[in-house]
């Protein structure tokens, strides 16, 4: 215990002013260990670094223990726990509804690529402006360990049951549907994931960013493809990531020959070190070609596969005014006696 | 497909000597997708604009093009507008059902036929009037591939001639109809001309029918259910629609795209709305509890399918409380069913629509100024009880043209409901989002984006307590649950209350009836009176959950027969579970279920029967 008294150093803030405490949740009732919740602590460190108000900012989710996890980071920004697979339509309408609100919508494996392929696919279509997150360990965490549509071919279960069918890539999916910045992480990366969910944030338009999470209750074992020790063993990162916000002096240097400098939306910058000769994220056709021939080679690629900033979102292309439809005043949303005058009109 | 089920009429011999003025029911035999329609409103309108009540009912199939359809007009000077059972004169354009159409005909009833057609040689009991179609066409129409559409409008002027219908109200309603294509408006009037000259020189008046100019439709619009509702929708401010397209809701976001269109987009050019095709009715249903999540007037428009595929989203938008309104334009189940008939099937499965405990506030509209009016109150109902409304149409209402008075413009306020500004989380400090603080049953709720720490909560379909923190504790969802009751029952108070038609003379026979059946029944009670000496007192329905005067007009009458359009009595289903116990065995069920919107006579037949006369 000291015995001088010293005076409390001020907590650190960052650009609006708020602690990294403000961007906190609820105690997690994940299990000790689970990926997600690193996913979670590197979600609070990038909006707080990025300087996010977390009033603006709402987490959508569907069901599993993916989208419990909401409830355990950023307690000062709405959250809407939907139904099984559903997150996408319920975050396209609250974009629709206040397209100022930055979603962050969370998913996982099972909700994503099972029940819920249908929403994710149109979703991905729409260039809706929002964040997808899935949080993807290969099995179904609450219903205690079945496989999912992501698990890879010959992956096997705890019981030592073997997965026969081939699992979707839902970064190859993503990037052939229409998504505008598509990348691959792993809970275990934080300096990567940090990078690419900061990265995500100063995009517009939909990011979709599939998270490898290991499951350690049901997926961490020998023969399982999405443990800590598989990834470790054979994650293949395509860049070192480095994201320099809008409002940070830019005081480094680039080698244009072996970096790729994306100007985002908000005039952040993302710099990709590239760790492969000739990757361009900005190419569709070789992003998922690459995919493909990781899956060959038993690698699990991360990194930012696909970036578009300037592609046009679903916000853009509806053509919605630029208040939030939410609270239009009623002289804007209920017409003059004149136009039903007229209406009625015609009808005669 | 005989549209008469039951030739009812006494062969009467042949008429001729009677003078029927604007007592009249038109059918149209045709072939989809053969231009009828325009013909069928052309002459609807006709009638409309020299003054006489009338009704158009469209019975088509679920299909784009060559399969049978019957379209039904019905002029009534008593005002009469439901369907009417019997066929005065049929217009026989369809070969492959004209015998059968013609053999389900009363005697006495008139026919128009395609000459080659030879219908005259099935009954002698009938009026018959020829009509060489292609003859008459290939003058007026050189162009041969336009012949097929322009053909129908021939009959037109058959009917005009025959009917006594004003050649120049037939030549405004044309002119109406083609209003930017002058060059069809012509080709079509000609045609009309030439039937009309055709029935002039060979069709001598044998048929007792006369149509003649009154004055009860000055100031009136057609229009039908689903145009009304999407106006009535745009003018309650709706801001984000949401759709997948099914028969018989599309045309109603299909008219409300075209009138956002014209009449939503700012000065700016930017649009004060979103409208979405989803990629099916699950979609559909997440963005509008989304949309209306953050504080959105948010709509979709479906039937039974979508209604069946949204029970879920219905589940969570009851126990989050999330505002939204869905209009059910209700088709004939269950599954596909008859996807081009109407029914009333949906109430009990929407009522309840969705697992668990959970019950919906239903809107019933009987009228398209009803679709117009209940877009507002579905909309504030929504939001003031934080939850769906489903207004359950159908489809003779929503596909059908109907007569109305013009619509009144919605001068209430719009009304938002229970929501917590920035400004009142400063003076309050914070909120409870799940707590009864009004003792109403319902809560206070803050939108998505409100710039206050205090203002989240999270929205979750999990158990919860009335801080919207996940709980399994059984007195937590107990003490939710019964909230939850109590704001259902506060709704009783809230929504439209019934019409009650009671004429104080007798309480022995009531009835009970909803949407579409209300132009039955209307009819039915005067057929009641005249020829069976009964009045029956009326009360039509408007909402679920149902308010005290149901209760009252229940516990008044002996005997209630509840008429409805389904099979299984659903309505009744649902008053058997809210009235008192000894009140139950008083109801009884008139049902029906053929697709076709139910008719006076069949309320009559049933009722007259059950009561032993």
């Amino acid at each position: 215990m000291a015995t001088t008294p010293t005076s409390t150093p001020m907590p650190k803030t960052n650009r609006i002013g708020l602690t990294v405490l403000d961007y906190r949740g609820g105690k997690t009732t994940l299990c000790a260990g689970c990926g997600h919740n690193a996913i979670s602590e590197r979600i609070i460190d990038a909006f707080y670094e990025m300087g996010v108000k977390p009033e603006r900012v709402i987490k959508p989710s569907g069901i599993g223990c993916s989208s419990k996890s909401p409830a355990y980071f950023m307690s000062r920004s709405h959250s809407f726990n939907a139904v099984h697979g559903r997150m996408p339509s319920v975050a396209t309408g609250a974009i629709l509804a206040n397209h100022k609100l930055l979603a962050l919508g969370v998913s996982g494996d099972g909700d994503t690529a099972s029940i819920g392929i249908g929403q994710f696919v149109h979703l991905m279509r729409r260039n809706l402006p929002l964040i997808y997150v899935i949080e993807d360990n290969g099995v179904y965490g609450l219903t205690k360990g079945q496989f999912s549509a992501t698990a890879d071919l010959g992956s096997k279960l705890k019981s030592g049951v073997s997965n026969d069918l081939p699992p979707i890539d839902t970064c190859a999916l993503a990037i052939e549907l229409g998504a505008t910045f598509v990348g691959r992480s792993f809970s275990g990366d934080k300096k990567q994931l940090l990078a690419m969910l900061k990265a995500a944030i100063a995009h517009r338009g939909t990011v979709m960013l599939d998270v490898v999470s290991p499951c350690v209750t049901f997926n961490d074992h020998e023969g399982s493809t999405k443990s800590y020790k598989y990834m470790k063993d054979h994650e293949e990162p395509l860049q070192d990531i480095n994201l320099i916000p809008a409002f940070e002096e830019i005081d480094v240097e680039y080698d244009p020959g072996t970096t790729v400098d994306v100007t985002m939306h908000d005039g952040s910058h993302l710099r990709l070190r590239k760790l492969e000769e000739d990757y361009d994220p900005t190419n569709k056709i070789n992003a998922v070609r690459r995919l493909l021939e990781a899956h060959e080679r038993n690698e699990v690629l991360t990194g930012v596969f696909y970036l578009n900033s300037q592609a046009p979102t679903f916000i853009d292309m509806l053509n919605i005014t630029d208040e939030s439809l939410a609270t239009l005043p009623d002289s804007v949303v209920r017409p003059g006696r004149e136009v039903l005058d007229e209406v009625m009109e015609q009808l005669r | 497909m005989a549209t008469t089920d039951v030739a009812l009429r006494e062969a009467s011999g042949r008429s001729g000597q009677k003078h029927v003025v604007n007592d009249l029911s038109i059918q149209v035999a045709t072939v989809n997708g053969s231009g009828s329609q325009s013909s069928n409103t052309v002459l609807l309108r006709s009638i409309f604009q020299m003054g006489i009540p009338v009704s158009g009912k469209n019975l088509f199939p679920s299909n784009i093009a060559g399969l049978p359809t019957w379209y039904t007009i019905r002029a009534n000077k008593d005002g009469y507008i439901a369907r009417k059972k019997e066929i005065d004169f049929l217009v026989a354009m369809n070969p492959e059902t004209a015998q059968e159409d013609v053999k389900s005909l009363a005697a006495g009833a008139v026919v128009v036929y395609d000459e080659p057609l030879n219908l005259r040689a099935l009954r002698d009991d009938l009026i018959f009037y020829a009509v060489p179609y292609d003859k008459l066409v290939a003058p007026v129409c050189p162009e041969a591939k336009l012949r097929k559409l322009v053909r129908n409008m021939i009959y037109v002027g058959v009917v005009a001639k025959l009917l006594g219908i004003e050649m120049a109200e037939v030549e405004k309603a044309i002119r109406k109809q083609f209003a930017k294509k002058v060059k069809a408006a012509n080709l079509n009037l000609a045609a009309v001309e030439a039937g009309f000259h055709h029935a002039t020189a060979t069709l001598p008046k044998q048929d007792p029918y006369f149509v003649e100019r009154s004055d009860q439709t000055a100031g009136k619009i057609i229009i039908d259910g689903n145009s009304a509702a999407a106006l009535g929708s745009m003018f309650a401010g709706v801001t984000v629609v949401t759709w997948y397209p099914i028969t018989p809701s599309s045309s109603l976001v299909e008219t409300l795209i075209d009138y956002m269109k014209e009449y939503r987009i700012g000065p700016d050019g930017k649009a004060s709305f979103a409208i979405v095709q989803a990629e099916d009715e699950l979609a559909a249903i997440g963005m509008v509890l989304g949309a209306g999540w953050a504080g959105a007037r948010a709509m979709t428009a479906t039937a039974g399918p979508g209604i069946s595929l949204m029970s879920e989203f219905a589940g969570l938008s009851y126990y989050a409380e999330v505002p939204g309104v869905v209009w059910d334009i209700q088709r004939v189940g269950p599954s596909t069913g008859l996807p081009t008939r109407t029914s009333q099937g949906d109430i009990l499965s929407t009522a309840f629509l969705s697992h668990g405990d959970t019950k919906h506030i239903l809107l019933i509209p009987s009228s398209v100024e009803e679709c117009f009016t209940m877009a507002t109150d579905a909309f504030n109902l929504a939001e003031h009880f934080q939850t769906l409304v489903f207004v359950m149409s159908d489809l003779d209402l929503g596909m059908n043209n109907w007569m109305s008075d013009p619509f009144r413009y919605p001068d209430t306020p719009i009304k938002r409901g229970k929501v917590l500004s920035k400004k009142d989380l400063d003076r309050l400090g914070g909120f409870a989002r799940y707590k009864d603080v009004d003792g109403d049953g319902i809560g206070y709720r803050t939108l998505p984006g409100t710039d206050h720490p205090a203002a989240a909560y999270f929205a979750r379909g999990s158990g919860h307590n009335e801080n919207s923190q996940y709980s399994e504790r059984p007195d937590d969802f107990e003490r939710n649950m019964e909230r939850l009751n109590r704001k259902f029952e506060t709704a009783r108070s809230f929504v439209p209350r019934p019409e009650i038609i009671e004429n104080g003379k007798s309480n022995q026979v009531g009835i009970i009836a909803y949407g579409t059946s209300h132009w039955a029944i209307l009819e039915a009670r005067d057929q009641l009176r005249k020829e069976y000496n009964l009045e029956a007192d009326y009360l039509r329905l408007k909402a679920f959950p149902f308010t005290r005067d149901v209760h009252e007009f229940i516990e008044r009458h002996e005997r209630i027969y509840v008429v409805e359009q389904n099979r299984d009595a659903q309505m009744l289903s649902l008053l058997k579970l809210d009235v008192r116990a000894d009140l139950v065995t008083r109801l009884r069920s008139i049902a029906h279920i053929h697709g076709l919107p139910l008719d006076a006579r069949s309320v009559t037949d049933e009722l007259t029967s059950m009561e032993g006369k």
